[in-house]
């Protein structure tokens, strides 16, 4: 079998990513992404400190590190000066939809031009797996031991719900749960990227990713648990405005 | 140039923008909406990029993003709102980013009110942010020395690669008077080779990234060390007016300074031999401007607009608590020179 490795991925980096993390594979999508664009080197990738971080090891993109929560916001003042960059901010779940979500509005409410590619694993995964707005109803994380009780900590967030209101480029929902669904992320991503290059405006492209260390499951279980997760988020493509 | 007439915070919106500043992210908050407004029709103007944000942690973390870009970034608050930048300012300071954040002080904790005031001292100059950090922090006091320190800030801050604060308040950044503005310059984006872009053909990645993880934790002690001591040593701004035989020296910047200087002029009318001095830098703290004095010297009283007299402690470290260091401070008017000269006189008959 021939394996190929895209352009911008460093094969000898140290990694830091969990065994079965989703991470990984969200990383070498935007990588097939900007060598099929040929962009690789126009890419500012903007990274949380959380898991994703470990993105910038991996990938060989100029990255700027912003504060937790702040990926978005600090991406939209990178493009506004770079106006000639790819702009990718690189939050989690908890970063873009908890303690960053002013931001996460206003930019699309402002439809700063840039890739906000949120990686959806239900939990906080850097600091041990707690409980985020997006894990699933009666799921036990470290902050909600007997399971997420939704009439105390409020109903999960769907963000294609809420930012499919607004005057946005794109909105799309992938999974790495499977090689189709794999295939499918890899074109959303592009095509943000493409809308980005067009000067389309905002683009946001969540994509659930499994968590193994903190659902307490084994790679090929937390496979099987997205299952669920995606019962609660519907994958697909919720905004296409199709060009300026 | 001619001089001009000119709100203090509009000449300091006026020469950021003449410096090269080409982005500004803010919300409003008063005493230092005109320089938000200032900037939203000025900066087009010049084709630069102005951002109403949704809050100051936005401003702050989206001005950090066009900062690591290497554009000359700004932003401003005051108060509550100057508080909530402290997260992006300790965000600068670990990633050696420069940067201009200004805080048009105003009084009290909490909502405090909207009048001048010159509570902030502790938090401008101690790092009111997360970590082992200090910024550089100018104090003006006069709308010329708005727009001079707007202009200068921006360049201390590249030459360290680190943030700037300029501390002024709402007196300051309210009155008018005749300015002259500086100069138009270019400032050319691609100056700092540490600065993120698009990559040129065959050039390395870069990462901007907490300067501890890039160089690892023993060398990074030396790193900090280095930077805040050379620093300290070439920066220490302050003005000394008749200190040459002054028995009692008043301390005080901004806005208590002005007052501070016409009670100088009162008291020598009365033969009373006061002096001052004005730091223009709080952080580093003008300690040579101490080193300087003659050992006429008999006592210190700081002036400010602080209950609690934030700048005594800097003047104790700057004097090694030699004479006694008495503490004038007012909360929400401005202090008066009859209080100044009458705290002097008692002074000098302790003594
Ligand atoms: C202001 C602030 N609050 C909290 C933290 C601690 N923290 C780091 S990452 C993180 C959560 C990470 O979760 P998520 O954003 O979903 O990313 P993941 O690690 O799951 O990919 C938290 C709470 C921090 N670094 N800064
Ligand atoms: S903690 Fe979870 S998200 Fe983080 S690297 Fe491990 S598996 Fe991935």
């Amino acid at each position: 079998m021939k394996c190929s490795v895209p352009n911008g991925v460093n094969t000898s980096a140290h990694i830091g990513w969990c065994p079965g993390c989703g991470h990984g594979i969200i990383a070498r999508l935007v990588a097939e992404a900007a060598q099929a664009l040929g962009i690789e080197d126009r890419i500012i990738m903007v990274e949380d400190v959380a898991c994703g971080e470990f993105a910038q090891n991996v990938l060989q993109f100029n990255s700027i590190g912003a504060a937790h929560g702040r990926p978005i916001i600090t991406a939209a003042g990178a493009k506004r000066v770079r106006p000639d960059a790819i702009v990718i901010a690189h939050p989690g779940d908890g970063s873009a939809y908890s303690i960053g979500m002013e931001s996460t509005i206003h930019c699309a409410l402002r439809n700063e031009n840039i890739l906000a590619l949120v990686v959806n694993n239900s939990v906080f995964g850097m600091t041990g797996g707690q409980m985020s707005p997006t894990s699933l109803p009666n799921m036990k994380t470290t902050s909600s031991p007997h399971g997420r009780d939704v009439t105390k900590n409020g109903n999960i967030f769907d963000a294609m719900k809420v930012l499919s209101q607004l005057d946005i480029a794109y909105l799309a929902r992938g999974s790495v749960e499977s090689p189709a669904q794999v295939i499918k992320t890899g074109k959303m991503i592009q095509k943000a990227l493409e809308k980005q290059m067009n000067n389309e405006g905002f683009c946001l492209v969540e994509v659930l990713s499994p968590c193994p260390t903190n659902w307490n499951l084994t790679p090929q279980e937390a496979l099987e648990f997205m299952k669920e997760q995606e019962k609660y988020f519907q994958l697909g493509e919720f905004v296409d405005k199709g060009g300026k | 140039m001619a001089k001009v007439l000119m709100k203090g915070n509009e000449a300091f919106a006026e020469a950021c923008i003449r410096a090269g500043c080409r982005f500004f992210s803010g919300y409003p908050i008063t005493p230092q909406t005109e320089i938000l407004e200032y900037m939203s029709w000025r900066m087009e103007e010049v084709g630069g990029q102005f951002v109403q944000t949704e809050s100051e942690v936005a401003g702050i973390n989206m001005l950090f993003g066009a900062a690591c870009c290497g554009a000359r970034a700004l932003t401003t608050s005051a108060g509550p709102g100057f508080s909530l930048k402290q997260e992006g300012i300790s965000y600068l300071c670990g990633n050696d980013i420069p940067a201009v954040i200004a805080d048009v002080m105003r009084i009290g904790s909490g909502l405090g009110d909207i009048f001048q005031g010159q509570g902030d001292y502790w938090q401008l100059t101690r790092g009111g942010g997360h970590g082992d950090y200090r910024t550089i922090v100018l104090a003006p006091a006069s709308v010329q020395e708005n727009a001079d320190l707007a202009y200068l800030s921006f360049d201390l801050a590249e030459k360290y690669r680190h943030p700037v604060l300029v501390g002024s308040d709402a007196a300051i950044g309210q009155m008018v008077e005749p300015v002259e503005l500086p100069e138009m310059r270019e400032y050319d984006m691609n100056s700092h080779d540490w600065a993120i872009a698009p990559r040129k053909q065959g050039e390395e990645q870069k990462v901007i990234w907490n300067t501890y993880y890039t160089i690892g934790a023993d060398t990074y002690m030396d790193y900090l060390k280095d930077k805040y001591r050379t620093i300290e040593e070439n920066e220490q701004r302050w003005e000394s007016v008749q200190t040459e035989d002054a028995e009692i020296v008043l301390v005080a910047y901004g806005i208590s300074s002005r007052v501070s200087k016409a009670a100088v002029k009162q008291a020598r009318a009365k033969g009373i031999k006061l002096g001052l001095i004005r730091p223009i830098t709080l952080w580093p703290f003008p300690k040579k401007a101490f080193e300087q004095l003659g050992s006429q010297v008999k006592g210190f009283l700081c002036v400010e607009m602080s209950i609690l007299g934030q700048m005594c402690d800097d003047v104790i470290l700057a004097t090694g608590n030699k004479h006694p260091v008495e503490s004038y401070g007012e909360f929400a008017n401005v202090p008066s020179e009859e209080v100044i000269l009458e705290k002097v006189q008692q002074m000098l008959k302790q003594d």
